[in-house]
């Protein structure tokens, strides 16, 4: 036995030898940042401007934060579900509307998976569409202005995490839940959710020229937890995919309950097929209580309607639009590579993944070869659908993207890495590790039929010893692999935000010509406007008082306010003058239980301030915005609430 | 363990490798090492497993690494190039033969498997002993299956209070920061497809 152990150890020695340096892949090329040619690739000269943008989820920060590739420099964070002091997002009167729900007023979420609009399958640049995990939601961004536009809430869904995806032309987003749910929800003991609970899948119509959200369908499937999705393109266009988990469907201790099967499904949902059926009178009409909250851009404000009906199909009733491809080991991606053929389920207890062929799928379809059925939605046997198994070696895998070559990357989150290989052959081409414990990946376009390709972003889901430590809560990491040869190489690695899980790239040529740089003043439709310094006023409704504010460099109109009373509900209504890029003012006003307001040019922002003490209140503008900004500030006076000071304003009296 | 002259011969030798192939991306080789195991840290380099960390709960591999029981095991994983596999968020549990286990099977196995050319049967077996989840060896009474790392199945058997799996028994379990160490009797092989 002792003889074993050392040669055991004698034998380790000769391997280590042998492999050289950890993976095995690490060449004399793979010293990373240290090579002066990958420097080069990820510097971004001062005053040069980044090739792609890319947009990052920020999970658990409920917002969308935007980057440049390769640099790995970040440009902004878009708030879309949770409030946003920075910019008064959801403080101030006119957002606080994106963010109501059939709950009320529901402040943050966890935003997952942004997808670019598409037209003819490739990016068109319009859009970003992100999901909303907890409080189902879908949001539509705005790739003119950067700001959120539109929140539609999802009904009869819960953990909104197979979304936000996009068909081919954006006709959809797609909505699916992750957990299923008494639908309609009712008063029902858990452990009969076998049979009584349902998983919606929402087909969220987007109008073409404006991008409005409308729910136009649900397909109300078995009680399975509907993990990811992505649409057919190409040939599969007018198809969408649905990696499922827990068909087992057990209610409890899921980690054990829903990984018995050794297979769970991909479900494969004809949506032309059921929105004609729709279209011809289909489905049926249920109450339903959800927000749906529209930014208006030229009134700078949103509005909330509660919406009170939505539509769902019972699969059953559209023959044809609906099967299950088996696939193994709980599927958690659902990728679809740019030509639409090959169907990728990533087992993430698996070491393997599953390739489905589109047209084998839609040859077993026609010969109805069928291997059973799940709640009448037939099953199709896995061998008459399988193109291929991707023998990876890796552990884990959960998300694939694809390049323009034919090649698809997958991510493997047990074994810390990115295995790079061949569609078709399914051989193995590459594999690269990452710092550490991947989640999802992105490559520009890698999710449309023309990916750019060039880089592969790796979103790691722990950090560790990567940066300066900054005590136990770090930001995950990033790592930028240049895709452009034969073998990946590791150019950069930089921290993101919240959590990004997934996140969207597009060429900078197709975003930033169309940026927008201000708002136009003359346009400004907003009922409190103050559209020149002469407007402004001060007005008394009872115990509100609206503020009429104005904002140039570098005063307010008016900055000295008299007549303001305790108990008064004070709105400020400040609308910034400037119509130059990049001149936004701020106003901030010592007490208010609210944020700061952050006020781009041409635009008006509201919040209220309710002063509790009598005395000379200041406020001032948060946003350094010239040469005199420390001298941009005015005062309040607040009497008691018997007072009878009459209210005045001035500006230089 | 080991004869101390021994153990310096293979201090000296992976010293040397140290030197010969010290990885140009790791600059943290300046000090000097005391004993085996910081020296094979020097020679893989890279990934999670190679963290410095003692504040935090211990996990599967330096549970393992930790065991002299496992000697042989820890040198199989290393041989694997495994390590970072084992030290990911996990959930891991980890079936763990104890050296004595490695030692009963046939004669020339162990070495045969650490030939470098049989890396992937190697990683292939060490797989087997790896499920992705964390049960306590009580818990595990529930299961009739597992599904393992390299995607095949192992049987869980209960006979009595003993808990077997894949014909292995659990001797003793170390809960993990990543999961849990089941120490087993037997190498767990594979079933051959």
């Amino acid at each position: 036995m002792k003889k074993h152990t050392y040669l055991v150890l004698g034998l380790l020695g000769f391997a280590a030898l042998l492999t050289g340096c950890g993976n095995g892949n690490q060449g004399k090329s793979s010293s990373g940042a240290l090579n002066s040619s990958n420097a080069e690739k990820v510097y971004v000269a001062p005053g040069e401007h980044d090739e792609f943008y890319a947009f990052f989820s920020g999970g658990y920060s409920g917002n969308l934060t935007v980057y440049g590739l390769p640099s790995g420099r970040m440009f902004k964070e878009i708030p879309v579900f949770s409030q946003f002091a920075t910019s008064g997002y959801g403080y101030s009167e006119e957002t606080k509307p994106m963010l109501n729900t059939s709950h009320g007023f529901v402040p943050w979420d966890d935003a997952h998976h942004p997808d670019i609009s598409q037209t003819n399958g490739e990016l068109d640049g319009r859009w970003i569409f992100i999901n909303g995990n907890n409080t189902p939601r879908i949001a539509r961004i705005s790739l003119t202005t950067f700001e959120t536009e539109e929140i539609i809430e999802v009904p009869n869904s819960a953990g909104n995490h197979s979304s936000s995806f996009v068909t081919e032309n954006s006709e959809y987003v797609v909505a699916g839940t992750r957990f299923s749910v008494p639908i309609p929800q009712r008063d029902i003991p858990i452990n009969e959710y076998k049979g009584n609970f349902q998983g919606a899948l929402s087909f969220i119509s987007v109008e073409p020229e404006h991008g409005s959200m409308d729910i136009k369908f649900q397909i109300i499937m078995p009680g399975f937890n509907y993990d990811l999705s992505h649409p057919g393109r190409g040939k599969s266009h007018g198809w969408f995919f649905f990696t499922t988990y827990n068909t087992e469907e057990a209610s409890t201790l899921q980690e054990v309950n829903s990984s018995q099967n050794d297979k769970d499904f991909i479900a494969a949902i004809n949506w032309k097929k059921i929105e004609a059926y729709v279209n011809n009178g289909g489905g049926t009409k249920m109450p339903a209580n959800y927000a749906h909250n529209v930014y208006d851009e030229s009134t700078h404000t949103a509005t909330s309607t509660m919406k009170k009906e939505v539509l769902t199909v019972n699969p059953l009733d559209v023959p044809g639009a609906v099967f299950f491809l088996p696939t193994p080991k709980s599927p958690h991606g659902c990728d679809v590579d740019p030509s639409g053929q090959y169907i990728i389920g990533n087992g993430k207890l698996s070491a393997d993944l599953t390739v489905h062929s589109f047209d084998n799928m839609i040859a077993a379809i026609e010969d109805k070869k069928f291997d059973g059925e799940a709640y009448g939605i037939p099953i199709l046997k896995f061998e008459d659908v399988l193109a291929g198994t991707v023998k990876s070696g890796g552990l884990g895998p959960l998300h694939t993207e694809f390049d323009a070559e034919g090649n698809a990357y997958t991510t493997f989150f047990i074994s810390s890495e990115v295995v790079k290989w061949k569609l078709g052959t399914w051989e193995v081409i590459d594999r690269k590790p990452t710092y550490y414990s991947v989640g999802h990946l992105m490559i520009p376009g890698g999710n449309s039929r023309k990916p750019f390709g060039k880089y592969v972003v790796a979103l790691n889901k722990i950090t560790k010893d990567r940066y300066l430590p900054v005590g136990p809560e770090m930001e995950h990491s990033a790592q930028i692999y240049d895709i452009s040869g034969e073998k990946m190489e590791l150019l950069y690695d930089f921290p993101t935000h919240g959590e990004p899980h997934y996140a969207a790239g597009i060429p900078a040529e197709l975003l930033a010509p169309k940026s927008k740089k201000f708002y136009k003043l003359a346009d400004n439709k907003h009922p409190y406007a103050t559209l020149g310094a002469a407007d402004s006023k001060v007005v008394r409704e009872g115990k509100d008082v609206h503020v009429y504010m104005s904002t140039i460099r570098s005063h307010f109109t008016p900055d000295n306010i008299e007549g303001v009373k305790v108990g008064d509900k004070v709105y400020f209504h400040i609308t910034n003058q400037e119509q130059d890029f990049d001149v936004p003012h701020g106003f901030a006003i010592i007490g208010a239980n609210t944020s700061e307001l952050l006020v781009m040019p041409g635009q008006t922002k509201t919040i209220v301030w309710e002063p509790k003490q009598v005395g000379v209140w200041p406020f001032y503008c948060t946003d350094f915005c010239s040469a005199l900004h420390q001298e941009m500030q005015g005062y309040v006076r607040v009497s008691p609430a018997n007072s009878n000071l009459e209210l005045s304003w001035s500006l230089g009296d | 363990m080991f004869p101390t002259t021994n153990l310096k011969t293979l201090i000296v030798s992976f010293l040397m490798l140290g030197v010969l192939f010290s990885c140009k991306n790791e600059p943290k080789t300046a000090t000097a090492p005391t004993n085996g195991k910081a020296v094979t840290k020097e020679v893989e380099q890279q990934g999670q497993a190679f963290i410095a960390d003692d504040g935090s709960t211990p996990n599967v591999l330096q549970i393992a690494m930790g065991s002299p029981d496992h000697s042989t095991l820890v040198a199989a994983v290393q041989a694997a190039e495994l390590e970072n596999a084992l030290v990911n968020a996990g959930p891991l549990m980890v079936f763990a033969p104890t050296n004595e286990a490695f030692a009963a099977l046939p004669a020339g196995t162990v070495e045969d498997l650490l030939k470098p050319e049989n890396k992937d049967a190697l990683a292939n077996i060490l797989k087997y002993h790896v499920t992705a989840g964390n049960y306590s060896k009580e818990f595990l009474m529930k299961f009739k299956k597992l599904g393992q790392a390299n995607d095949q199945n192992v049987a869980v058997e209960v006979v009595g209070d003993d808990v077997f799996v894949g014909g292995a028994k659990i001797l003793a379990s170390v809960p993990a920061g990543n999961g849990i160490v089941h120490v087993v009797d037997k190498v767990i092989l594979p079933p051959t497809e």
